[in-house]
């Protein structure tokens, strides 16, 4: 198929999710389970795209497994984004060097 | 150069650079699923979403239905649309249509978050100037990583890739070190993802409808078991 046709696709979809509330809807949602709902789900999501996958790339399990490692340990300090992002990807990099056993 | 689109270029300038480093990464991804970088470069121009283009970019190179990446967008980027909602009540009155419809393109986690600690009511001047660099941020970005993906050592490339998961370890680790529910939420999908990569007949499952199921299931407990209060909501 067709890249761009999913990239249309992806693009509408979003689009439409961000516009509609902001322009056809002004009243806030009354519902308690669906506004409960919508506030786990960036957390779910993210945590469902993290694990397992980040273990099941194309570097070394051990150097996987130390990258998560310092990027829980800097997220638990409360450093931004950018710095765990990166110190993750650093850490995987230098360890992926270190044969196994 | 009018005041609030200034104040918003000034408060957009961190957000571009962050998305920067971490499009950066996703252009990288995008070039070893197959994407090109002209491919990767309107994505990243039209969607503005790391979350959504991510788990696009796995639906494509899975060879994905079309209805699989619907679903799988609605739901990871449903929580713009709560988001758009509070936007919506701090819009300056005097928004046209067509300013609500600039501002709800560029509504991303952290546009969202800078537009809401604004002190005054949203105007589209100020909104224009918030969102631009970001997006020029993003799509720069995605174009140099995908470039760059072809002509970098795979070592190096293969550990880029981790930096859209360290980002999303950034975001997930500080609430739920401060909210229990969030905590147990995201273990539970931590644990349903890993029984869809490894369990026999549910691993034949693809990827983007996994993610989807993971993401309603975990969120829906949540729901059942730790319904939020107004002002937990506001603190997220």
């Amino acid at each position: 198929m067709n890249i761009y046709l999913y990239i249309l696709v992806m693009a509408v979809v979003t689009y439409l999710i961000r516009a509609l509330p902001l322009t056809l809807i002004r009243g806030k949602i009354k519902n308690r389970f669906f506004r409960s709902f919508l506030y786990y789900v960036p957390y779910a999501c993210l945590m469902a795209m993290t694990f397992p996958a980040v273990f099941c790339g194309s570097y070394p399990i051990h150097a996987a497994i130390a990258g998560v490692a310092v990027a829980f340990i800097l997220a638990v300090r409360g450093k931004n984004l950018l710095t765990v992002a990166l110190a993750a990807s650093i850490t995987v990099f230098i360890v992926s060097f270190i044969p196994l056993g | 150069m009018n005041r609030e689109l200034k104040k918003g270029f000034r408060d957009g300038i961190p957000i571009a650079l962050g998305y920067f480093a971490v499009s950066f990464s996703l252009g990288i991804t995008m070039v070893a699923a197959g994407i090109t970088p002209g491919q990767g470069t309107v994505m990243s121009l039209t969607n503005l979403t790391s979350a959504g283009e991510f788990a696009g970019v796995r639906i494509i190179a899975a060879s994905g239905t079309l209805i699989e990446m619907i679903l799988t967008q609605l739901i990871i980027n449903l929580r713009y649309s709560l988001m758009s909602l509070s936007l919506s009540q701090k819009i300056d009155k005097k928004a046209k249509l067509w300013h609500r419809l600039v501002m709800a393109f560029g509504n991303t986690d952290e546009i969202f978050a800078v537009a809401m600690n604004h002190q005054k009511s949203l105007t589209i001047r100020y909104m224009l100037g918030l969102q631009s660099l970001p997006v020029v941020g993003w799509t720069v970005g995605t174009l140099l990583g995908a470039v760059a993906g072809n002509l970098l050592p795979t070592r190096i490339s293969v550990a880029l890739n981790v930096m859209l998961y360290g980002m999303f370890i950034a975001i997930v680790v500080p609430v739920a070190k401060r909210s229990r529910p969030v905590l147990i939420v995201s273990l539970l999908a931590v644990l349903l993802s890993c029984l869809f990569y490894f369990v026999p007949v549910l691993k034949e499952v693809s990827e983007g409808l996994a993610i989807t199921i993971c993401t309603v299931a975990a969120a829906t407990a949540g729901a059942v078991f730790f319904p939020v209060k107004q002002e937990e909501e506001d603190a997220g």
